[in-house]
């Protein structure tokens, strides 16, 4: 026993059981990151360096939507680079060659490593920077792991925008502190975002990772950073390696959640709180008014979250406190538990959040507990829904415009959707 | 190395799911690492199925590689005989896993279980999908098929076959199925067992017992029936009956293996296809520019049903297959051109560039290749994705096949009248120009300024030496020419100029490139 060991805060107090599961995963690997983040950053192309295992998944996740000119591919490793009959590094700048000649707009471009490329330990942060060098200054080439054996689904965005942090350019001490929003957002959201801190008066306010790969934001040891994303591990601590605050604070989704972390920039900025009130109540007002009929057809519901993006405990908080939803179970594939810290603390009491996974067992549970409404990955969806539960499946909400107070009413949608199909359905 | 935007196959181990999946009563135990379980949704997304695959992944991740990865598996094999309580199962590596050398096979031998329990092994950095597939049915056929087995007598009974081929996430496997189990039954032949698809591995211990086999997809399951026939003595039908001619040549060759009379099934007009196709409505088919890429069995069938059921001019044939190049190549110099073998997407993005196809028959790929250069495109082989697992019958295969496919590869087309009167009036602010056929509103609102084709990128170099200067006024003429043969037309009358060594293009030079290469 070791009395002077500092209890971790967010297992004490709060009354949330936190368990943890190994066993056979069913999540996706970072690689599927890409999906979304070439849509983001308009200027920039991934090539993902692995099997035709990685190639498979990608377009599986993406081929349906039909490209004229796609921003992503893959750098397929095969017997004559493994046997060491090529000199794998000769190969890729090859092929990073013929990808810059066919896409001559391309500005940033992203080696992104995966479990073979890992596995035989090629050094892609090497490559990155030795072609870097003979592309400048057209193109920049970053690196960064995508593989399964390391990252967990959005996880792969932290990666992504953890290899952006070291290239920002610095922003002076003695300049005027500035916010950064970190995370992928919706185009939407973000525009709403920045007119709220605008309305607020702050109008140093930038957005990682930015939509053009030439206007990413600057970071020096004035930035306060702001997660606009539960996943963001490595690149809070890059950022604040490069002198940046993270500023604490619950993730913006539903009305609560989004106030809290509008309250969290303007504790920072010393914003009157009778201005930021002003500012906030008509998008309070608004939630409210669109999650009130949901709030009849989601309240006293059962809620069984299996693990996919971290994005879980947010979720099952706005589910549980604003919705009147009930927690069964809450699955995450990983916890920070500084990042979560606010989010814990919002959870009701007693409820589990298991990090990790056992896919067979996690089902037998799920089975036994029955659920109205089960939030899961495709993978287990329709066999779900074959076996009579509801289920919601969780890729969606990295695709939809879900954060802030005029996403609040969607969000809720999301999770009502599938339980009024079912009573719409006649056959 | 190679660069890949799409890949026409997934790695190996996805065909040996394939064929677990299809099958009840076997299990997979795949040793790969956290998140190739990617593989699941193209069964229960793509294909929508309402049950998880059978298999059971080692999920492994970087923290267990310091660690016992080999105790991983094996306790993976456990739990799963232990849950589903399989009659056999099959276990293998997936392309990382591979790279680690655990030896599943072995690993899984000395659990010693009750059931038989097959190792695959599977090459993932040299073979693909469809040969994971065929490896894998053959595996399983070889080691649970026997050798003793003999069909009873003929005296007294109907004839039986096997049919060999179908999978799960096979291009409308489920309904060609379908519709060769129809043909059989008017033909009077019993069906032994089908495999992959629905079979057991106790059905497979059945497989000597029919007459001969049926090998609808050559790709997945030539391996397994060139096995009985060496086994059992089993001959094969080797035809694939897609188009009217093919399945008329099925027939025939079914029902002398059978010992059957093929004419009542043959007899009146089994398909719409040589009706519809020779009605006037049709004629304006007549040498339409087709470039026909796939899988070797979908893209020789169809390149046939192209040309000689729609009357189509085949531009281009090609295939992913290696394994089946060689036929192919034979049927491409039928066509008079050389065939495009590739798995490369940037290769075969060319050859339909260079082919200047009014029509692009392919898979989900070309899709994209045809957008990108604004040609009508039909998916006719996987890769698929999930609109090509409709919810109709819509079999390739059979005589209803070609009325599907007769409606498939017309749809795309500018309708006839709509061609004509684009050809004759030029300024039409609706039918104009370049625009998407109506009937497909590919873009929603029509585009208000006249969209030509994208000019294709610098992939293909001008071919040899300097192109001749277009007089503004050739040019303006060369728009009136409609937009799904301009590049050709345009192509063409460069080769002239260039032949003829003419500095400048001009009205003249156009007609006079079009008299010399007609149409």
């Amino acid at each position: 026993m070791n009395a002077h060991a500092p209890i971790p805060q967010a297992d004490a107090g709060c009354g949330v059981a936190i368990r943890q599961e190994r066993g056979q995963r069913a999540v996706f690997c970072g690689l599927t990151g890409i999906v979304w983040l070439h849509r983001k950053i308009q200027d920039a192309f991934f090539l993902v360096v692995g099997s035709r295992t990685c190639a498979h998944l990608i377009q599986s996740a993406a081929g349906v939507m039909i490209f004229a000119e796609p921003r992503f591919a893959t750098a397929i490793i095969d017997e004559r680079d493994l046997a060491g009959l090529a000199d794998m590094n000769e190969e890729l700048d090859r092929v990073t060659r013929r990808l810059i000649e066919r896409r001559p707009d391309i500005r940033l471009l992203f080696l992104v490593g995966s479990c073979p490329s890992e596995v035989i330990k090629l050094d892609l942060p090497r490559a990155a920077q030795r072609l870097s060098q003979s592309f400048a200054p057209d193109v920049r080439v970053l690196s960064y792991s995508g593989s399964g054996i390391e990252t967990t689904f959005t996880q792969g965005e932290d990666a992504c925008l953890a290899a952006l942090v070291p290239d920002l350019p610095r922003a002076d001490a003695h300049e005027s502190p500035s916010l950064l929003v970190v995370g992928a957002l919706a185009d939407v959201v973000e525009d709403q975002f920045a007119r709220l801190f605008a309305g607020m008066g702050l109008d140093l306010v930038a957005f990682l990772p930015a939509r053009r790969a030439g206007a990413m934001p600057s970071v020096g040891p004035n930035t306060r950073i702001l997660l606009a994303q539960p996943f963001l591990a490595d690149t809070a601590r890059a950022l604040e390696a490069r002198g940046a605050t993270r500023l604490a604070a619950p993730f913006p989704l539903g009305a609560e959640g989004t106030t809290a972390w509008l309250r969290a920039a303007a504790d920072a900025f010393g914003v009157d709180p009778r201005m930021f009130a002003e500012v906030t109540a008509p998008g309070l007002r608004r939630a409210e008014q669109a999650l009130a009929p949901y709030r009849t057809m989601l309240a006293g519901r059962r809620v069984f979250f299996f693990p996919d993006s971290q994005l879980e405990l947010p979720l099952a908080r706005f589910l549980a406190r604003e919705l009147d939803a009930e927690l069964i179970e809450v699955g995450t594939p990983y916890l920070h538990r500084g990042h979560m810290a606010p989010e814990l603390g919002l959870l009701p009491a007693g409820t589990t959040v298991v990090e990790g996974q056992s896919l067979d067992a996690q089902m037998d549970r799920c089975r036994a507990a029955r659920p109205d409404l089960t939030v899961c990955g495709l993978g287990l969806a329709n066999p779900l829904e074959a076996e009579g539960l509801a289920t919601k499946w969780s890729i969606e909400l990295l695709f939809t415009p879900i954060q802030g107070y005029d996403q609040a009413g969607d969000l809720a949608e999301l999770f009502a959707r599938p339980l009024v199909r079912r009573t719409r359905l006649e056959v | 190395m190679q660069l890949t935007l799409w890949t026409y196959e997934g790695p190996p181990h996805i065909g040996a799911m394939r064929i677990a999946t299809a099958m009840r009563g076997l299990h997979y135990v795949l040793h790969a690492p956290q998140g190739d379980t990617y593989a699941d949704l193209l069964f229960t997304m793509i294909e929508r199925r309402d049950a998880r695959p059978p298999v059971t992944y080692t999920t492994f991740q970087a923290r267990d590689l310091g660690a016992d990865t080999a105790a991983i598996f094996q306790d993976a094999v456990s739990a799963a005989y232990e849950r589903f309580r399989p009659e056999a199962m099959i276990v293998g590596a997936s392309c990382t896993a591979e790279l680690i050398q655990d030896d599943p096979g072995g690993l899984a031998r000395a659990l010693a279980l009750p059931i038989p329990v097959i190792p695959l092994e599977l090459p993932a950095y040299q073979k693909k999908e469809n040969w994971g597939a065929s490896e894998t049915l053959y595996r399983l056929v070889r080691a649970l098929a026997g050798r003793t087995l003999e069909p009873s007598p003929r005296e007294g009974r109907r004839p039986r076959c096997n049919i060999l081929g179908p999978t799960a996430l096979g291009f409308r496997h489920r309904d060609d199925l379908a519709e060769i189990q129809t043909l059989m039954a008017a033909l009077g032949i019993d069906v032994n067992v089908v495999a992959p698809w629905g079979a057991s591995p106790a059905d497979l211990g059945r497989l000597g017992d029919a007459d001969f086999n049926v090998v609808l997809y050559p790709e997945i399951a030539r391996a397994a029936a060139q096995h009985l026939q060496k086994t059992f003595g089993q001959p094969m039908v080797e035809t694939v009956p897609i188009g009217v001619g093919a399945t008329t040549r099925f027939v025939e060759e079914v029902a002398v293996l059978a010992g059957v009379d093929p004419a009542p099934v043959l007899a009146g007009a089994p398909s719409r296809l040589p009706w519809y196709s020779r009605s006037v409505d049709s004629t304006y088919l007549t040498g339409k520019r087709v470039f026909v890429f796939g899988d070797a069995t979908h893209a020789l069938a169809i390149a046939r049903v192209a040309a000689t059921e729609l009357g189509f001019k085949v531009v281009g044939l090609g295939t992913y297959t290696r394994e089946f190049a060689r036929e192919v190549r034979a049927e491409a110099a039928l066509h008079g051109i050389e065939a495009t073998i590739t798995d490369d997407y940037l290769d075969v993005e060319a050859a339909i560039q260079a082919a200047q196809a009014e029509l692009v028959l392919g898979t989900q790929m070309e899709r994209h290749v045809a957008k990108r250069l604004g040609i009508p495109c039909a998916v006719i082989s996987a890769p698929m994705h999930v609109q090509d697992f409709p919810a109709r019958h819509s079999p390739q295969m059979g005589f209803e096949g070609a009325n599907v496919l007769f409606d498939t590869l017309v749809h795309p087309l500018m309708m006839g009248l709509e061609e004509h009167l684009l050809g004759m009036f030029r300024e039409d602010a609706e039918f104009h120009d370049g625009a998407a056929p109506s009937h497909l509103a590919r873009h929603g609102a029509a585009p208000a300024a006249p969209a030509a084709p994208i000019p294709p990128s610098p992939i293909p170099a001008p071919p040899d030496g300097v192109v001749a200067a277009w007089e503004a006024s050739a040019e303006k003429e060369l728009k009136k020419i409609p937009f799904f043969v301009r590049a050709k037309a345009r192509a063409n009358t460069e080769r002239f100029a260039r032949e003829r060594a003419l500095s400048r293009i001009t009205v003249e030079t156009l007609y006079d490139a079009k008299a010399h290469f007609g149409r």
